[in-house]
């Protein structure tokens, strides 16, 4: 095209000779030829202005369809057809054999945390009424703190195992301290859909319990899961369990833990103290709403636990979420309610971990409830409104007729998907003298991997 | 007692019958369709989501794990659209059929995408390291991908693999006749200037030659402000543009408000099949677009 032109302007150049001008023919000629020139010209332009094949198949150039699908396709063989169709495309940028040595690396998400925090009473002379602060349970430190930053690594080993690793970075007293909150290795292709868990890991009973905190829709655990499972039991153990072939969610499953940590102690049964049972099921309610409902049971043979327990002791968990969004679309608007059930029954004895001559029997029954609502207004604010209460046992070390209760209201804006802020006035009635007050305000990022989370 | 029920439970599990349908699990609506088109009676499709939903933002909900759980051939777009919940799914169901390999089949990862970002930095909003996954509307893509697709279900069930040669060569003919008459229908809205809600239309503009000078959304995924909205206006004012693009999930105020500021028309496109009445399938979705566009630019 460019080669036709130049000659084209070559010819024209030499046509213009003056010694010719005179002549009529010669002029005609003339004329023709430049307007042929201003034509390729404008040609050129438009070839120019046009999108590269590559990029996109500009409509007008070829009539071949296929070869103009095989130029955007990554598929070798397909882009390779496409040259051969359409040589002025050029090869896909797919597949280039650049090496990276950290490409392997495993996804790594970190969340960071922070927060203020203010409580009218103090919380080192907190007490909750029937319910002794085991595990992380109870009101998180007054004033500015970090709460609980957390770094996540998480990928495929290989074809059959899914591998994650999650450490916690908190301070308590003025000193950090790194823990490992989960740690465990999954199968990915056992048959039927059947998943093995082993290590370190958050139990599956519950809704809760499995999510990992920064999930979660208020600034602190709710009642019974600070009561009876010391804000969320994770403990080393292996994991069994089973999605059913329904076109209603089913999910069953088991776990044998070692019971070291609340509500368990101890390490019983020679490091298998803990078994649990779980079962969730879900599904949907037209097209806008979505349900998830489960109930659990934890029995653990506790020996010498974080309230100076042990004997034996079962927990029973019933659960349900209701979200509903206009559309589906639950990022945008909506409501989601939640509310968890738990009942407690210990049978052993209990020594008082102050002074191990003070025993005497621990045998009863207690109960937990929380009930939250969150409206989501829009993608970046949500609000909420938390009910939850705890009933002390009637006998035994912590017998109480005095049944905690807290009303919460949280207040959350978010950036984007990656960053929030949020701000919680919460009131807890405690015990029989103490009403405690409380105005959280927290901020919660995450960076790195795009997590992708569970309902 | 306990014997009994496991063999029963593998008997169940392991008892697929040979005559059953493959079952097809669809991110989007656009890939559903796309596996009716080649698979008809020898597949049945389950969609994950609605043309009104922003699949950037759903939820790994309990039905979708059931639906992942019985699949046999998951079809989704790629290109990082559903690492918000894919690979949440994915893992609960716990289907190595649909894991990874021949079941597991992202559209985007057939195709080279546009938009590849040269820096990864989330202060440049929700940025797809992949490129841009919206591959749906550009009807050259969308053969190729066909193409992949079909040799995929080919593979998986080769037991129909005639009938899958055969559906992709009728649709591929009538694919061919359809872009021809798109390309001739959609030739005035070549060099027309637009204003999008989201990056999503980055293949529909290159394909059609439409002119994006500006985007409702600041950075990907990040609201209009008020503040960016009213630079829109003296854009929309003094270069000229044509109409505003929205996809049919999104917010419809913000294109809305700078349509009544501006005097440039507001169109709602579907952007998937069943964004709109006329959107039954991906025919169907390409002439609304299409018609839709040329109504707005008059």
């Amino acid at each position: 095209m460019k080669r036709s032109l130049l000659s084209l302007c070559l010819l024209a150049a030499l046509s213009a000779s003056p010694a010719n001008a005179a002549d009529p023919a010669l002029e005609a000629r003339l004329k023709a030829l430049e307007a042929q020139v201003a034509t390729l010209q404008a040609q050129i332009a438009e070839l120019k202005s046009a999108p590269k094949p590559v990029d996109s198949p500009a409509p007008a150039p070829t009539d071949d369809v296929e070869a103009m699908a095989a130029a955007v396709s990554a598929n070798p063989e397909d882009a390779a057809a496409a040259v051969a169709a359409a040589p002025e495309a050029a090869t896909s940028d797919s597949g280039s054999g650049t090496s990276n040595p950290n490409s392997m690396n495993p996804a790594i998400s970190i969340i960071l945390n922070g927060q203020y925090a203010h409580h009218s009473i103090n919380p080192d002379d907190f007490q909750r009424a029937g319910f002794p602060l085991a595990g992380e349970a109870g009101p998180g430190p007054q004033g500015f703190s970090l709460g609980e930053s957390e770094i996540s690594f998480a990928s495929n080993i290989d074809e059959k195992f899914y591998g994650q690793l999650s450490l916690s970075i908190g301070s308590e007293d003025g000193e950090d301290h790194l823990g490992l909150e989960e740690a465990y290795i999954e199968t990915t292709s056992l048959p039927n859909s059947f998943a093995i868990r082993a290590g370190r890991f958050f139990s599956n009973v519950g809704y809760l319990n499995n999510h990992h905190a920064h999930t979660d829709n208020f600034f602190d655990r709710p009642l019974p899961y600070q009561a009876f499972l010391g804000n969320q039991y994770g403990d080393d153990g292996v994991q069994l369990r089973w999605v059913a072939p329904t076109d209603t969610y089913v999910e069953l499953g088991g776990e044998v833990l070692r019971g070291e940590n609340y509500p368990s102690g101890g390490a019983a049964h020679a490091g298998a103290g803990v078994k649990t049972l779980f079962a969730h099921f879900g599904g949907d309610v037209g097209g806008e709403s979505s349900w998830l409902a489960g109930v659990s049971a934890l029995d653990s043979h506790t020996e010498g636990g974080e309230d100076g327990f042990s004997g034996h002791a079962r927990l029973y968990i019933a659960d349900g979420t209701w979200k509903w969004a206009p559309d589906g679309n639950t990022k945008d608007g909506g409501i989601t309610v939640r509310g968890e059930y738990f009942l407690e029954h210990r049978d052993g004895e209990w020594t008082n971990p102050d002074d191990i001559l003070e025993t005497q029997l621990w045998d009863g029954t207690r109960r937990g409830a929380y009930l939250e609502g969150v409206w989501r207004i829009n993608r970046q604010w949500d609000a909420g409104y938390r009910y939850d209460r705890l009933w002390a046992g009637d006998e035994g070390p912590y017998a109480s007729d005095f049944d905690p209760d807290r009303h919460s209201v949280e207040l959350t804006w978010r950036n984007s998907e990656f960053s929030l802020l949020r701000l919680q006035l919460s009131r807890e009635r405690a015990n029989e003298e103490d009403t405690d007050s409380a105005v959280s305000l927290q901020y919660q990022t995450s960076l790195g991997a795009h997590g992708a989370h569970k309902f | 007692m306990k014997k009994q029920i496991l063999t029963f439970l593998l008997l169940c599990a392991a008892s697929t019958p040979a005559f059953a349908k493959i079952e097809v699990f669809a991110c989007e609506p656009e890939w559903g369709a796309m596996a009716t088109e080649l698979g008809g009676p020898n597949v049945e499709v389950s969609v994950a989501t609605s043309a009104l939903q922003d699949v950037h933002q759903i939820e790994a909900k309990p039905s979708l794990i059931a639906k992942v759980r019985k699949a046999d051939f998951l079809a989704c777009t790629g290109a990082e659209l559903e690492v918000g919940w894919l690979p949440q799914l994915l893992r609960q169901a716990g289907n190595q059929k649909v894991a990874s390999g021949d079941g597991y089949f992202l559209a985007a990862s057939q195709v080279t995408t546009l938009d590849k970002p040269s820096t990864l930095d989330r202060a440049a909003g929700d940025v797809h390291p992949q490129g841009n996954p919206h591959v749906q509307l550009d009807p050259y893509r969308m053969l190729a991908i066909a193409k992949a697709m079909s040799a995929r279900l080919q593979k998986i069930d080769p037991a129909n693999a005639a009938t899958y040669q055969a559906r992709y060569a009728d649709f591929s003919k009538r694919w061919a006749t359809a872009i021809k008459r798109w390309e001739a229908k959609a030739a005035p809205l070549k060099g027309k200037k637009v204003i999008v809600h989201h990056i999503s239309w980055v293949y529909l503009n290159k394909w059609l030659g439409l002119v994006q000078v500006g985007a409702l959304e600041p950075k990907p995924g990040v609201p209009p402000t008020s503040g960016h909205l009213a630079e829109l206006i003296s854009i929309a004012k003094t270069q000229g543009v044509s109409f505003i693009i929205s996809a049919a999930y999104q917010d419809s105020k913000p294109s809305a408000w700078l349509s009544e500021r501006t005097g440039v028309p507001a169109v709602v496109l579907p952007f998937s099949v069943g964004g709109d009445a006329q959107s039954k399938d991906l025919f169907g979705m390409y002439d609304s677009t299409i018609d839709k566009m040329l109504a707005a630019a008059k």
